[in-house]
């Protein structure tokens, strides 16, 4: 089934600078796709679009059966609590505890406090850090931090979780624990699509990968790895 | 039930973002302080200045004689018709005896001259002292009064008077515009400190935009947060106010230095003064902070 579509999509900037060239792209319910390639090659402009920070300059990005490129400024956040998004900077409030930094994706919502509790207690469990509910972001290792980014953006069980490099700012062995997480959400049936440069991560993934160069698709592997197109 | 737990969760973050955020918070709330303690001394001094002024203008006295070849009950009539003319406040006959005990009060020569006069010889005038609504028409009431039938002389302290009200407006004019200037500068010092304290957080409101906030629930922890930061810089200038100008005011008895300078009475003077400061802190400090968040939103 068809998730996400990227249907001609071009990417102008303001400056003139070219990000993205006719675009075409699906994706279905579940998926776990890289999208690789060198910098400036389009990878975090296409992510940017996704979750419409960016709008596309022409073309149609459908998800879930929404143009995400219609969707108004004043509604963007509609749309952003249907998603989880992950950086490579983890993006955590350091005056906030863990729990807080996770409960405040639901708190926004107006949920009731006890299903706050239990809906971050629960994510927090599946991330592995239970017991850390009580530390400030500047307590927890690099890696602590990642998940607990990732624990935020799935607390509301999105349909789709974005990463944007999750695993740039860390060690190889961090890395993989990371990754292992993302690949157990993936496992629960969230789509996961991932832009990033660890080639060693992908390799052993042996998940569908997406090439860019120069803002253009250049390559699209089923089961593919960084290997083949290195070649 | 929904919007209630967001707004009480928006209220709960706002107190605590102050707490959090503490030494940018008292950068705040100092310069709340400091500004708004400028605009309380300003407002007491405008408010005596005028005070004093408007004793002044309500001291003007008409001064009118009427002739002497006249009855008694024509001088009447002539204070009725006095009545009658519109900036009039009110009017009060002295007849010429009472001048003359009046005149005898001030010196001992004088006494003497005037027990010398008989009743009938008594070359005064019956006077009457007219004190007028609006003193600015003051010339033009004691012009209507001199028409009168029977009326000798108008003083009124032509000239003298004139310059006082000229003086006076200046007085007035130059303390609206001071206060305007006071008053804009005020908001934009607070306006601008508030939005240093929040330009700090643009990467707390970026993750609330990431993790779906409406623009809404980002801008309104941040309105009470400046509602706080505004509650709190008034604080001490509404102390200074209420304490302070009411121990002035009893130290100099209500008057300054002379009897003829009153003070405007401390109650309710000061409280309305610390209504004033707290609105304004209160208003400034939510209205800042919201004009710096939506720097930060995409809208």
């Amino acid at each position: 089934m068809e998730f996400i579509k990227f249907k001609d999509v071009d990417k102008t900037y303001k400056n003139g600078v070219n990000a993205v060239y006719d675009m075409n792209l699906s994706i279905k319910k579940g998926d776990f796709v890289f999208i690789i390639g060198a910098s400036g090659s389009g990878k975090s402009t296409m992510i940017k679009m996704l979750y419409r920070e960016e709008r596309p300059s022409n073309g149609e990005i459908i998800l879930g059966g929404i143009n995400v490129a219609k969707v108004k400024n004043s509604k963007v956040y509609k749309l952003r609590r249907k998603i989880g998004i992950v950086f490579q900077d983890f993006k955590l409030l350091p005056k906030l505890t863990v729990y807080e930094n996770v409960a405040f994706a639901l708190e926004i919502y107006g949920l009731p406090t006890h299903e706050v509790r239990k809906k971050v207690l629960k994510a927090l469990d599946l991330v592995g850090l239970k017991s850390k509910t009580k530390s400030y972001p500047s307590q927890l290792s690099g890696g602590e931090q990642q998940r607990v980014a990732i624990a935020r953006a799935i607390v509301n069980s999105p349909k789709l979780l974005i990463c944007d490099e999750p695993t740039g700012n860390l060690d190889p062995d961090t890395s993989w624990e990371v990754m292992q997480v993302i690949k157990k959400i993936n496992d629960l049936g969230t789509t996961i699509v991932m832009a990033t440069h660890d080639r060693e991560m992908v390799d052993r993934m042996k998940k569908r990968v997406i090439y860019l160069e120069d803002g253009r698709l250049v390559k699209d592997y089923e089961k593919g790895t960084y290997v083949n197109e290195s070649n | 039930m929904k919007a209630i737990r967001i707004l009480v969760r928006n209220v709960r973050d706002g107190f605590k973002s102050v707490g959090r955020n503490l030494s940018l918070s008292i950068a705040s709330i100092s310069c709340i302080t400091i500004t708004l303690l400028i605009v309380a001394i300003a407002l007491v001094v405008a408010s005596n200045v005028e005070n004093i002024t408007k004793a002044f203008k309500e001291d003007f006295t008409i001064v009118a004689f009427i002739d002497n070849s006249i009855a008694k009950e024509q001088a009447a009539q002539i204070k009725t018709s006095i009545e009658g003319i519109g900036n009039v406040e009110s009017v009060t006959l002295v007849d010429k005896k009472e001048v003359a005990n009046e005149m005898k009060d001030t010196s001992d020569e004088l006494a003497s001259i005037i027990d010398s006069w008989s009743d009938e010889e008594n070359p005064l005038y019956d006077t009457l002292q007219i004190k007028v609504k609006d003193s600015e028409k003051i010339s033009k009431t004691a012009k209507d009064i001199k028409d009168i039938a029977g009326v000798v002389t108008v003083k009124y302290g032509q000239g003298i008077v004139e310059e006082l009200l000229t003086v006076f407006k200046v007085i007035e004019k130059a303390m609206i515009v001071a206060m305007i200037a006071l008053v804009l500068v005020t908001l934009f010092l607070i306006g601008n400190t508030i939005k240093i304290t929040i330009f700090s957080r643009k990467r707390e409101i970026e993750i609330m935009r990431l993790v779906g906030a409406s623009n809404f629930s980002i801008k309104q922890p941040f309105v009470i947060e400046g509602f706080c930061l505004g509650a709190l810089g008034s604080l001490i200038p509404i102390a200074v106010t209420l304490y302070g100008y009411t121990a002035l005011y009893k130290h100099f008895n209500g008057h300054f230095f002379s009897p003829f300078v009153k003070l405007v009475p401390s109650e309710p003077f000061v409280y309305l003064v610390a209504l004033i400061l707290l609105a304004l802190g209160v208003i400034v400090g939510m209205f800042g902070s919201y004009r710096a968040v939506r720097k930060y939103l995409k809208i």
